[in-house]
């Protein structure tokens, strides 16, 4: 048996972080995803309402739901990569029982753990878009290219959600490096989101 | 003798109290914690049903454990307090997530743990489970405390939610069989 065929172009995931980032102008929560995904994302410009994992793999998206919650007029993004959501599947039934209007998710699809070695993911049968579907997310959508991605941003950013967006791409590394500060990037998030200001 | 079992249940039972999750549910409520994830338990049922029974309260399921973790320290960013209920075998997940998310970011994780594998186990494997809990705890110096006495309770519960918001730093709430009556064998 052969992967699903998809119309999908492969892209680039600091290219998309980028065009995600650039569009964000309502002081938008951005959860990075452990390893590359959060690179991309310190390397996009480092926002104070940007939250980089630095471990707890797989959970950008129930990190992203919390935050959510706390602050419904706020939107809120997860970016995550294919190899952390599947360690985590079970939170996209959660986000689609609670069905935050205010969260989209990201997920950045290269089949592979691209960081630990490129092994491949056990996932080449699966398609992330059917299985958040499936899990009741019905807005769940493949981006075809990158104009089709900034589309569904702009959708993500315009309507009520949930939504998740999923975007084949390459096998190239994180370009950034994300300071290994948890206690000062979560309270930098804070200020960001309004809940702290500084000392 | 069976009855005998029963009739000594638990000392955490009085008639003249009100019952340890009514006591739990109303601190909570005076701590303005109001988000509640949890993975379900039979001792915690009845606060279970008492949480969804109230509209102050946000509670619901969560697939695992470690997810509910990571949504309360979102909500925790973002402004908002929540507490976890699970079974000491959901505690056993969480070591990954307490080491590398909670602790090093300071977040102030309230949880509450129904214990089992003590006081009457009748399942081996939820006994050797119990036994990795509190080594956790103490390898991560988090502060946790087993409640067994109904009249201890609200201090307990009210002092450490205070204390892990004020100093930044999580705790476990362990609900011993002494004060729920726990799970029997039936």
């Amino acid at each position: 048996m052969s992967a699903p065929l998809r119309n999908t172009k492969v892209m680039n995931r600091t290219d998309l972080t980028c065009r995600l980032v650039g569009r964000l102008t309502h002081g938008e929560a951005v959860i990075g995803g452990i390893g590359n995904t959060n690179f991309d994302l310190w390397a996009a410009g480092q926002r104070p309402q940007n939250f980089y994992m630095l471990g707890s793999m797989g959970l950008a998206c129930p990190i992203a739901l919390g935050v959510a919650l706390a602050q419904p007029p706020r939107r809120v993004f997860a970016i995550e990569g294919d190899g952390s959501l599947l360690m985590q599947l079970g939170c996209l039934t959660t986000i689609a029982t609670l069905a935050p209007s205010n969260l989209a998710i990201i997920v950045m699809d290269n089949g592979i753990y691209q960081i630990t070695g490129c092994q491949p993911t056990p996932a080449r049968q699966a398609d992330i878009v059917a299985i958040a579907a499936g899990c009741g997310i019905a807005a769940s959508h493949w981006a075809v290219d990158e104009e089709d991605f900034e589309r569904l941003v702009d959708v993500a950013l315009a309507t009520p959600g949930p939504m998740l967006i999923a975007a084949r791409i390459d096998d190239r590394p994180g370009v950034g490096a994300t300071k290994r500060d948890p206690a000062q990037i979560r309270e930098r998030f804070m200020q960001g989101l309004g809940v702290r200001q500084p000392i | 003798m069976a009855a005998d079992a029963d009739a000594a249940r638990s000392p955490g039972i009085s008639p003249d109290l009100p019952h340890w999750h009514e006591i739990v549910q109303a601190t909570l409520k005076r701590n303005e914690v109001n988000l509640v994830p949890y993975v379900p338990d039979r001792v915690l049922t009845p606060l279970i049903a008492g949480l969804h029974a109230d509209p102050f309260f946000t509670t619901f399921a969560t697939a695992r454990e470690e997810e509910a973790v990571g949504i309360l320290a979102g909500a925790w960013m973002g402004g908002r307090r929540g507490a976890l209920l699970m079974q000491t075998s959901g505690f056993a997940t969480l070591a990954n997530v307490l080491a590398s998310l909670v602790v090093p970011s300071q977040i102030p994780l309230i949880m509450f743990v129904s214990e089992r594998g003590t006081l009457g186990e009748f399942n081996v494997g939820q006994s050797l489970v119990c036994r990795t809990m509190r080594p956790v705890l103490d390898a991560l110096a988090m502060e946790h405390h087993t409640m067994t006495r109904l009249d201890e309770l609200e201090f307990i519960v009210d002092r450490s939610i205070k204390q892990a918001v004020a100093t930044q730093a999580p705790v476990a709430l362990i609900l011993s069989p002494l004060l729920t009556g726990g799970k029997v064998f039936a």
